[in-house]
């Protein structure tokens, strides 16, 4: 990148006015040509890490939709998987309805605090290991290096003019590139649809257009966000970066250069006395290195997504040299500060915000599963008719309708009692069935869905006090003690 | 715009060279990439201008070149909902009243199509629900002037209430005002009431008794029980069709009110009349 807002100085150093240096005949551009970045190859411990990551989840992005989970014969048997036309989300045991959204709300919630922790704690660390840009990003840079060749090569052959050999290894890129992206794309359609089934389905063209249209999507998404934006997603497009910062503070580990310690920096010869050098030996392994181009030595940057490959690319200079390693390395703004004016903080890892943050993961990740495990089987609603809101009957009685949904998540057809509890004297009748006036009535609910029932409630006219009478429908089942209830009101005329 | 670019020696970037009050602007180019998707999405812009109604003029509008307008579109959403529905209102033309109740889908059918026809037709004058209004019959009861069951509902429908045809419901109420005197007619009225509720002159009652043996029984039947057959009203229930008060009684035997309901058989098609019947006999009174 650009060095545009990067601090040359140190806040502390006494801020010079501003000078002009020259004047320009020109206008300065205000659009920007993108630098290409071309990292380098880089071992060491944090690439390990990020390799291990990068298969852990792309393990996992690829490989959950086969994975088989018995529901029994009438429910799907795919582990993962949200059903959209059947209105349901499965996830291993877990069934969920569209009614129980919140379960998924949670979950974004608890992913955000967990996301605000980390942060607080290491930083981008998000970004820089587990962002499926940084993933996939990787993956890409990774078959590019494997097909044009490291840093050097590329940079060669993007400058030279076209020949045959250029036409092979770009063509043999993108398509590579373009493989992984339908792939990509292609698993992605898997969590929506039985993936045994979509497969052969989308190779012989029978699959719906919903899913040539999403596997063609995420393609084209992966493929120019991988290939060809890359860090330009980080800098320009992420609102993650643009208030991360109001996450960190002094005690946040970040990946920064060892000011004090690397400076003045220089070339250094084999043997040559030390002296006033500073240990950077200025060999830029780390600009090199780098996925967004930055220069880590400038400090803290908004494009810098903290993937810590140049402090694996400056250990393995400063082992050469003979130097003590991590130059670069995570540290925290108040241990820097300590060294230069000659203390050793110690790092703290317990302080206010990590509490107030870990503390509102658990207490999110316990609502979660609380719900989970209170979560019911069977649920009533009742909506009152509004017209009318009631009927004046011949022998003076007055009657209520009401609109009942049963909500029945087994898989199995269940017999029900309705009855309306605090209500004395009132008879209930369902619509559509023949016999009428009983204080309880029996209702049979679908295997797992939504059963309506429209039930007329009378009261004699002697039990009216009063204009709104509130009760509860209760549904209880013949067989089994599980049981549901619905507030609702009676209404009558108001003399 | 002064233009003295300058380097700003904290950031070490250059200015734009324009300053206000003595603040300097630093200048952060946009990426080239972002510039030009904000180009294409001005030419796709331009692209619906073109395709799409899109600029107003004092009388008519840019037409575009596809020709879409939101009534077309409506219009063709319309065709497709009936082509929809045309197998079902042709399986309900076929189909008898009790065949349609019957049939689990039909009746689903039946009750959404005579519900939004009822809501267009009727619910002016019975209110929605069949809720009733003043003078207008509540049709949710179970108290029925021409009858409840799903053929009678469906010839009530068809033909209307004192409407202008031979197969119409009809029946009128002499009015008595001038045949009785004012005293046999609060009588009568309290005899009225009598029949529904406790409560009233014991010994109007018992004056009017015979009056209304003479006069009321041949309609209205003994004991004022009703006869749907001449559409008159049963006068023992709780369900009143202007009001439970002696004036009102009064002056219905003095002046009887008729309501007129028209023949929606002259305006609506078979189908139609078929689900607003389900529909109707569904609201609670079914006989």
């Amino acid at each position: 990148m650009n060095k545009i807002n990067q601090p040359v100085a140190e806040p502390d150093v006494p801020v010079v006015d501003v000078v002009s240096t020259k004047l320009r005949e020109v206008d300065p551009p205000l659009y920007m040509s993108r630098n290409r970045v071309y990292p380098r190859r880089v071992s060491g411990t944090f690439r390990r890490v990020k390799w291990m990551v990068l298969a852990v989840l792309l393990g996992i992005y690829y490989l959950v939709p086969w994975v088989r989970w018995d529901r029994g014969p009438d429910a799907p048997n795919q582990a993962v998987l949200i059903d959209m036309p059947a209105r349901r989300a499965y996830f291993l045991w877990i069934e969920i309805w569209p009614q129980e959204i919140y379960f998924l709300a949670g979950l974004l919630i608890l992913a955000a605090l967990a996301l605000f922790l980390v942060t607080s704690i290491a930083g981008r660390v998000w970004c820089g290991y587990t962002c499926p840009q940084t993933v996939w990003t990787d993956l890409f840079m990774w078959v590019e290096r494997r097909i044009e060749g490291d840093r050097n090569a590329r940079m060669r052959l993007d400058r030279t003019s076209f020949n045959l050999r250029k036409a092979v290894l770009k063509v043999a890129k993108h398509s590579v590139w373009l493989l992984i992206s339908v792939l990509t794309g292609g698993a992605w359609i898997m969590y929506f649809n039985d993936a045994p089934t979509v497969l052969p389905a989308f190779i012989t063209g029978q699959a719906g257009k919903t899913v040539y249209l999403f596997v063609g999507l995420f393609t084209a998404t992966t493929y120019v966000l991988a290939g060809w934006a890359r860090e330009q997603v980080c800098t320009y497009m992420c609102p993650w970066p643009r208030f991360q910062a109001a996450l960190f503070d002094e005690d946040t580990l970040i990946v920064s250069y060892q000011n004090e310690r690397g400076e003045p920096r220089g070339h250094h010869k084999k043997g040559q006395d030390w002296g006033e050098l500073g240990h950077c030996v200025d060999c830029n392994q780390c600009v090199a290195v780098c996925p967004t181009g930055i220069d880590i030595r400038d400090g803290q940057q908004l494009e810098c997504i903290s993937c810590a490959l140049c402090i694996d690319a400056c250990n393995t200079v400063m082992a050469k040299v003979g130097l003590p390693g991590n130059l670069i390395s995570y540290d925290t703004e108040r241990r820097q500060e300590s060294r230069i004016v000659g203390t050793d903080a110690t790092y703290r890892l317990l302080r206010p915000r990590t509490l107030l943050y870990g503390a509102l993961c658990l207490i999110a990740a316990g609502l979660l599963l609380w719900g989970l495990t209170h979560r019911t089987t069977l649920e009533i609603n009742v909506l009152h008719d509004r017209n009318p809101l009631f009927v004046m009957l011949s022998d003076g009685s007055v009657r209520n309708g009401y609109t009942i949904r049963l909500l029945n998540k087994v898989r199995e057809e269940r017999q029900l009692i309705l009855q309306a509890d605090g209500l004395p004297g009132a008879a209930l009748q369902v619509t559509g069935q023949e016999t009428t006036g009983r204080e309880r009535v029996a209702l049979l609910a679908n295997p797992d869905g939504v059963t309506t029932y429209h039930v007329f409630v009378k009261l004699p006219r002697g039990e009216i006090y009063d204009e709104t009478i509130p009760f509860s429908f209760t549904l209880t089942a013949a067989t089994e003690s599980v049981s549901a209830a619905h507030e609702t009101v009676f209404r009558g005329p108001t003399k | 715009m002064p233009t003295k670019i300058e380097k700003d020696a904290y950031t070490g970037s250059d200015t734009t060279g324009h300053e206000w009050d003595g603040i300097r602007e630093l200048n952060t180019p946009l990426p080239k990439w972002w510039v030009y998707t904000f180009y294409a999405t001005i030419l796709w812009a331009i692209g619906l201008f073109i395709l799409y109604p899109a600029i107003p003029g004092l009388f008519s509008h840019s037409k575009g070149v596809l020709g879409w307008t939101t009534r077309d579109q409506v219009a063709e959403q319309m065709t497709a909902a009936q082509a929809a529905q045309a197998g079902f209102l042709d399986r309900i033309n076929q189909a008898s009243l009790e065949e349609i109740v019957g049939d689990n889908e039909l009746f689903t059918v039946a009750q959404v199509g005579g519900k939004a026809a009822f809501a267009d037709n009727c619910a002016p004058c019975h209110a929605p629900g069949g809720a009733g209004r003043p003078a207008f019959p509540v049709l949710a009861d179970d108290d029925w002037l021409w009858g409840g069951t799903l053929p009678e509902i469906s010839h009530t429908i068809s033909f209307g209430v004192r409407a202008d045809n031979d197969e119409s419901r009809f029946s009128e109420m002499p009015a008595y005002d001038g045949v009785f005197s004012g005293q046999e007619t609060a009588d009568l009225a309290q005899y009225v009431l009598s029949l529904s509720r406790p409560g009233a002159d014991l010994a109007a009652v018992e004056r009017a008794a015979p009056l209304f043996e003479d006069n009321c029984v041949a309609c209205h039947e003994v004991g004022g029980q009703g006869n749907r057959e001449l559409g008159a009203p049963r006068l023992s229930d709780q369900i009143w069709l202007y009001a439970d008060e002696e004036s009102a009684i009064v002056s219905q035997i003095n002046q009887p009110r008729h309501g007129k309901m028209p023949a929606w058989g002259e305006r609506l098609n078979e189908a139609t009349i078929k689900m607003l019947a389900v529909y109707v006999h569904s609201l609670g009174g079914g006989e």
